[in-house]
């Protein structure tokens, strides 16, 4: 097994490689962090050549991406292009917070999804179900940004109009009451409370349509009707038996869809304007802030990586029959 | 499951997986008659003569109420962006400043924007563009998807691994993150966009058809065309390519849903299509800052996405329904 993973994360190498150099010809070819200094007339033509000189921007490609390169690996990620930021301090902090609304906006609709998935399973063809199977449809095809305006709209504008509210029920926007210093454990959920829902949506929809299914399958298998057949009481066969075994291949899918769980962040984090990763990224692209793009890339490559070899990890360990070699 | 937005890309194949594990699921909503035998292809009494399989797919469709429905709003939405000129009174560049931010009226039953441009105007040329993407996306992907997948799975060896890492590089990477990096690169023109989401569409498809050839070329019918002396290239087109049409002509249909989906993410974030050429997923993002003050500018591009893509997805579940009845080729993948 150790041998296993190390062989994967020597695998990962090349990938992460290639991303990088990826990531780099286009920040290069696309976005010049210069470019809006042209425009100033108060900069001068020899300033611009001097500040393009130190950031290494008058060299060849080859020379800027080893030498961005061979810092990197020595833990040195550079400062912003923009805004002279230390790169790493950046993305701790976004990631922490990324990592925060992550988290919880997958955990509760993880536990969500699933129960709506045995429920839907153990009442297959009920008005019940069909009616979970009609909302998966809508959750699935409803664009994520959509609905986070629409909850903007809800809690920003009409319940407040409704309910004659002194300001919104929960803040639209936003990770912390604005001025507000340290770590207050209401405020931050109930900042947390519309991104978080928002980010679960997706996830719910598929994933209660992935533990109905998995959950019929194992409904029908024979080492059930034997737990039922010894006289094991039903909740206990139910839950004991056939929910533990349905959630293999759905933790399995969970720590697989880590990248799509990323993009939904994104969207969601720029909507709500929480300090995350995909405010960080959008904006690095936008100004073309390469060392910071290069980073953030990265970190998020390699995330992804780990994940999916987490997922097969879990995968063997719950369900023995699977053996790694 | 790929997404919107990211979880668009898996989203066909999560949709493909679970949405549908159950063919009925969807239909029953729509109450058939107990009596209506459903998904058999034996119908006593029906008819004397015998059906084709085409004509048996296309009884088994008609049945699904909800497929049906979702067909004919489709063809709707498609007229209606097709002659977009000749339904919305005014064009989507028109700008009556005077009117700007005006609410839905008989005048202008979406209301206005910002720059006092009909929304409903705007909106059903956004249409043209979202929809002329997502057809055009599953179309490129779909034909691109079904060769390699079909020559990796056919052939195996070199080819097969190639396609398998290069699909596995672009995994590690969050889809949407690629799809800004390449729109960087690329360029935002509608074209632009078709050939990105088409760049990265094409290998959920392509590794369903390569699953199916996969397990088909091993079976005897391949093996009896051989033996009489059929080419490869006769084998793969001929003997085996249309035993995936089925779960292709589905999957592709989930396609358009997907690729709908991600470019009004993309344009929502400002990396799609640029206005003022009107999409739905940007003029959405024109309407992020009118929360407070023009909520139907928010309202009407996300009702379209959502019925568009709804529509989509439940017309996917009546062609799984009515071209895989048994679930027999989805299995093999």
């Amino acid at each position: 097994m150790i041998r296993y993973i190390i062989r994967r994360l020597i695998y990962s190498i090349p990938v992460l490689i290639i991303a990088s150099i990826i990531v780099f010809i286009v920040m290069r070819k696309a976005a010049d962090p210069t470019a809006a200094l042209r425009t100033n007339p108060r900069i001068s033509q020899a300033d611009i050549a001097r500040l393009r000189h130190s950031l290494g921007l008058d060299r060849s490609g080859i020379q800027q991406y080893l030498a961005w390169a061979s810092h990197f690996i020595r833990g040195d990620w550079g400062i912003s292009v923009i805004s002279q930021h230390d790169v790493k301090e950046q993305i701790r902090t976004a990631l922490v917070n990324s990592a925060i609304l992550g988290l919880v906006g997958t955990a509760f609709a993880f536990v969500i999804g699933v129960g709506i998935g045995v429920i839907s399973s153990l009442k297959q063809y009920s008005k019940l179900d069909n009616t979970f199977t009609t909302l998966a449809f809508v959750g699935i095809s409803m664009p994520n940004f959509w609905f986070a305006l629409l909850l903007q709209l809800l809690f920003g504008v009409y319940l407040v109009k409704w309910f004659h509210l002194g300001g919104s029920l929960l803040p639209i926007a936003g990770m912390t009451e604005p001025g507000s210093t340290g770590f207050h454990l209401v405020d931050r959920a109930r900042h947390l409370a519309l991104p978080a829902l928002v980010l679960s949506v997706q996830i719910i929809a598929v994933y209660s349509r992935y533990m109905r299914a998995s959950m019929l399958e194992v409904l029908h298998s024979d080492f059930l009707r034997t737990a039922r057949a010894k006289g094991l009481r039903e909740r206990r066969v139910v839950f004991r038996h056939a929910m533990r075994n349905a959630m293999i291949p759905i933790t399995t899918q969970l720590a697989l869809d880590v990248g799509a769980i990323a993009a939904g962040l994104i969207i969601t984090e720029q909507i709500f304007q929480w300090p995350g990763m995909g405010p960080l990224f959008i904006r690095a692209i936008d100004t073309g802030d390469f060392p910071l793009a290069l980073a953030w890339v990265m970190v998020t490559v390699f995330a992804v990586i780990i994940f999916n070899l987490v997922a097969d990890i879990m995968y063997a360990v719950l369900d023995p029959r699977i053996r790694y070699a | 499951m790929p997404d919107s937005q990211s979880f668009s890309v898996r989203s066909d194949v999560a949709s493909a997986t679970a949405l549908d594990t159950d063919q009925h699921a969807a239909g029953t909503t729509a109450a058939p008659p107990p009596s209506a035998p459903t998904g058999g292809e034996i119908v006593p009494g029906a008819a004397d003569r015998a059906l084709s399989t085409r004509q048996l797919a296309w009884r088994r469709f008609r049945r699904h109420k909800l497929a049906m429905g979702a067909a004919i709003i489709l063809i709707i939405l498609g007229l209606a962006a097709l002659f977009a000129k000749f339904i919305t009174p005014y064009t989507f560049k028109e700008l009556d400043l005077l009117n700007a931010y005006k609410g839905p009226s008989a005048k202008h039953w979406f209301g206005t924007d910002e720059l006092g441009r009909d929304e409903f105007t705007r909106v059903i040329y956004g249409g043209r563009i979202s929809l002329s993407v997502g057809l055009a996306v599953a179309f490129v992907a779909g034909f691109v998807g079904a060769i390699v997948g079909g020559v990796a799975g056919y052939y195996g060896g070199w080819i097969d691994n190639v396609m398998m890492r290069v699909t596995d590089l672009f995994l590690s990477i969050p889809f949407l993150v690629i799809l800004i990096i390449a729109s960087k690169a690329l360029g935002t023109s509608t074209w632009d966009i078709i050939i990105i989401l088409s760049l990265f569409f094409w290998m959920g498809d392509a590794r369903i058809v390569r699953g199916v050839f996969l397990s088909l070329k091993e079976k005897e019918f391949v093996e009896a065309a051989r033996a009489s002396g059929a080419k490869d290239r006769r084998i793969i087109f001929y003997h085996i390519l249309p035993n995936v049409t089925g779960p292709i002509v589905v999957n592709l249909t989930l396609l358009v849903a997907a690729a709908i989906l991600t470019e009004s993410a993309l344009s929502f974030l400002g990396f799609g299509i640029q206005p003022p050429t009107p999409s739905w997923g940007n003029l959405l993002a024109n309407s992020q800052s009118q929360v407070f003050t023009a909520q139907w500018l928010i309202l009407f591009p996300g009702l379209f996405i959502l019925i568009t893509v709804l529509c989509v997805n439940f017309l996917g579940d009546g062609l799984r329904d009515a071209l895989d009845p048994h679930g027999k080729i989805s299995e093999a993948v």
